[in-house]
């Protein structure tokens, strides 16, 4: 059998990621094409019904480890590498995220397992996957394919798109895992602490994304008014967050929200694919930046190269009185 | 205690990287120099060493890669390490992450560190992953993207954003822990520190050295094979303005938003 094993993560209230919903439904669809299976493991209690329902995104089977621990990756490498040892699955599947990423590189370790990331398609080439990971910035794409098995494949965020079909319940499989000596010498304090206040971006229509760029925290006050003047709200990069300089709440990216605005204006951001994936789908894109050579100007539709502390005030001047007028 | 510290020698920023068509691996001639995101990783070992705490008795570098790959090592050593190490052989060439996160597993092991400390990523890779394969095979527990490391009592207090916010987490040492680059601002190396590199102690091993099988590294001992480069999908490309008078740029901006409605 050459099934695909997939990490379904889910947060303290038992909601599953959305990211690992659509590597569900593309291991479902992969699967198919190799005449082979898709399953999902779970860890923590979550109930049955709630498990079964994975079959909705076509998983056929769930195998739950009730005692390991959710958040830490080392007990769940210690579950994977369990099951697709004894089930003999042939790939394992992570959407996008932190956590697919440590599970992935655990995995590759215990299993002596080759490893893709940052994947954004994988394809069926003679019975066997083959993924695609764009690399040095976006500016190639790589077919990797694996020798021997099991193969890893962690997906770029939005990667797989979660498809519900009808119906389709999994069958729940309780599975006891030894844990490994060293996957009990980390353990979670706090989980999903939200720093800053509680801030609505995925409403806005128009986002004004501030980065390291603007130099300062109180400089935030810059991308504030041109947001004010445009009737759009703030967004931020993980480098102003995890400086203090913003909430937690307006980051987008990888580990922050995915946005779709009508305009997203990018002041100060470097456009890393961290931050990429969680705008790349908004309608225009517009950035100012002073350094040429920043990604960012690889995928806006308009980009100003210049110093965002002389141009923004006058836009923002300039936005208000075409408004007012 | 002992901390190693990963570091890797990296095409250097400003050279434009390619993939070299007929051995589909990185091209890497050009200016290089060490990881930047590998110098938060010093920094961070440097400020647990200053901060008391604990006492460091030691800082080691360790890299591997080829000959050249000695002047990460210098700089490592400048930025802060005593002393480093040097895996090299003919016979990791083309090794992919399993086979790398391996090799320096082998190589960490025979100085049993207290702690291993890595960068987010390396800079021409962009894997973000040898730390939790290298943590798994040396039985340690491990965490990547930490931004703060408290050290008390034998223990790490960690902190690092996850999917779903920030996470603390205290990990018993010996651990493998990869920082995020909001952890610190690294020092600059003083003058004096970057004359002094060369002559701090640096050992060069091979894989037989550190008890490598050869057959798990290099390109044949590799677990994932580069089957073709592709151009990414094409895009049309954004228009660019230059800000010389930024009367005039303000002015074209709020074209092209009308042009859009968006204002
Ligand atoms: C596992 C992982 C997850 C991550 N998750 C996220 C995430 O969810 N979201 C996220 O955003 N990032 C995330 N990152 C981090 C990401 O890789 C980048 O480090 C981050 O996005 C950079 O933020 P920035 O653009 O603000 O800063 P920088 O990259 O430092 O860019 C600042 C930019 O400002 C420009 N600038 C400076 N001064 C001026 C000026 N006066 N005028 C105009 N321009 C100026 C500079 O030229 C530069 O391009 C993640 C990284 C990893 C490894
Ligand atoms: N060849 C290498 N030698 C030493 N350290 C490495 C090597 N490759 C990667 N690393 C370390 O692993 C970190 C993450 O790299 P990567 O997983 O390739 O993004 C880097 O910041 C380095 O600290």
């Amino acid at each position: 059998m050459s099934g695909i094993l997939v990490y379904a993560l889910h947060d303290d209230e038992g909601n599953f990621n959305k990211n690992s919903l659509g590597a569900i439904s593309e291991a479902a669809k992969l699967a198919g094409e190799l005449g082979a299976e898709a399953a999902a493991v779970v860890v923590g209690e979550i109930p049955d019904d709630a498990c079964a329902r994975l079959g909705a995104y076509g998983a056929a089977k769930v195998y739950r480890a009730k005692a390991a621990p959710e958040g830490l990756a080392q007990p769940i490498v210690d579950v994977m590498a369990k099951v697709i040892s004894e089930q003999g699955f042939s790939y394992a599947l992570f959407g996008g995220g932190l956590l697919g990423f440590e599970i992935g590189a655990g995995l590759t370790a215990r299993l002596n397992a080759g490893v893709t990331m940052e994947v954004t398609k994988v394809k069926v080439a003679d019975g066997k996957l083959v993924a695609e990971r764009p690399v040095l910035q976006d500016s190639a794409v790589v077919d990797v394919g694996y020798a021997g098995e099991p193969g890893i494949i962690i997906g770029r965020l939005n990667a797989f798109d979660a498809t519900e079909r009808d119906g389709g319940s999994a069958e729940v499989v309780d599975v006891d895992v030894e844990l490994s000596d060293w996957s009990t010498k980390a353990k979670m304090v706090t989980r999903g602490e939200q720093r800053g206040e509680d801030v609505n971006i995925e409403d806005a229509e128009i986002l004004v994304g501030g980065g390291r760029g603007l130099g300062e925290a109180g400089n935030f006050k810059l991308a504030e008014e041109l947001a004010g003047a445009l009737g759009g709200a703030v967004a931020a990069t993980r480098a102003v967050v995890d400086a203090g300089w913003y909430p937690y709440a307006a980051q987008i990216g990888q580990t922050g929200k995915t946005v779709a605005p009508k305009l997203y204006l990018a002041a100060g951001i470097s456009g890393a694919i961290q931050h990429k994936v969680g705008m790349q789908n908004s309608d225009n894109i517009l950035a100012i930046n002073k350094d040429p050579n920043a990604p960012i100007f690889e995928f806006c539709d308009l980009g100003v190269v210049g110093d965002l502390h002389k141009i923004i005030p006058k836009l923002t001047e300039a936005v208000k009185a075409k408004k007012g007028g | 205690m002992k901390i190693c510290c990963l570091v890797k020698e990296v095409p250097d920023a400003a050279v434009q990287k390619r993939i070299d068509p007929s051995t589909k691996r990185l091209d890497r001639s050009g200016e290089k120099n060490l990881n930047p995101f590998d110098t938060h990783g010093i920094e961070a070992a440097m400020q647990i060493r200053e901060g008391g705490e604990v006492s460091v008795d030691e800082i080691v570098s360790v890299t591997m890669g080829p000959e050249s790959a000695v002047r990460a090592l210098h700089k490592a050593v400048a930025l802060g390490a005593d002393r480093s190490l040097h895996l090299t052989d003919e016979a990791l060439a083309g090794s992919d992450v399993c086979a790398t996160g391996y090799a320096l597993a082998k190589a960490l092991e025979a100085e049993q560190p207290d702690l291993v400390l890595l960068g987010q990523q390396s800079d021409d890779g962009e894997c973000y992953t040898i730390g939790a394969v290298v943590a798994d095979h040396l039985k340690m527990p491990s965490l990547t993207q930490v931004i703060k490391i408290d050290v008390s009592g034998g223990k790490l207090v960690c902190e690092r954003q996850a999917e779903y916010g920030y996470d603390t987490v205290e990990v018993e040492l010996p651990a493998v822990i990869s920082v995020g680059d909001a952890i610190n601002e690294p020092r600059y190396p003083s003058l004096k520190a970057i004359m002094g590199a060369k002559k701090k102690p640096l050992e060069t091993q091979g894989t037989a050295d550190v008890g490598i099988e050869s057959d798990r590294v290099g390109e044949a001992g590799s677990k994932t094979e580069v089957l073709a480069i592709n151009p990414p999908p094409a895009k049309e490309a954004g228009e660019i303005i230059e800000d010389e008078d930024t009367s005039e740029t303000v002015e074209r901006i709020v074209a092209w938003l009308d042009e859009r409605k968006l204002i």
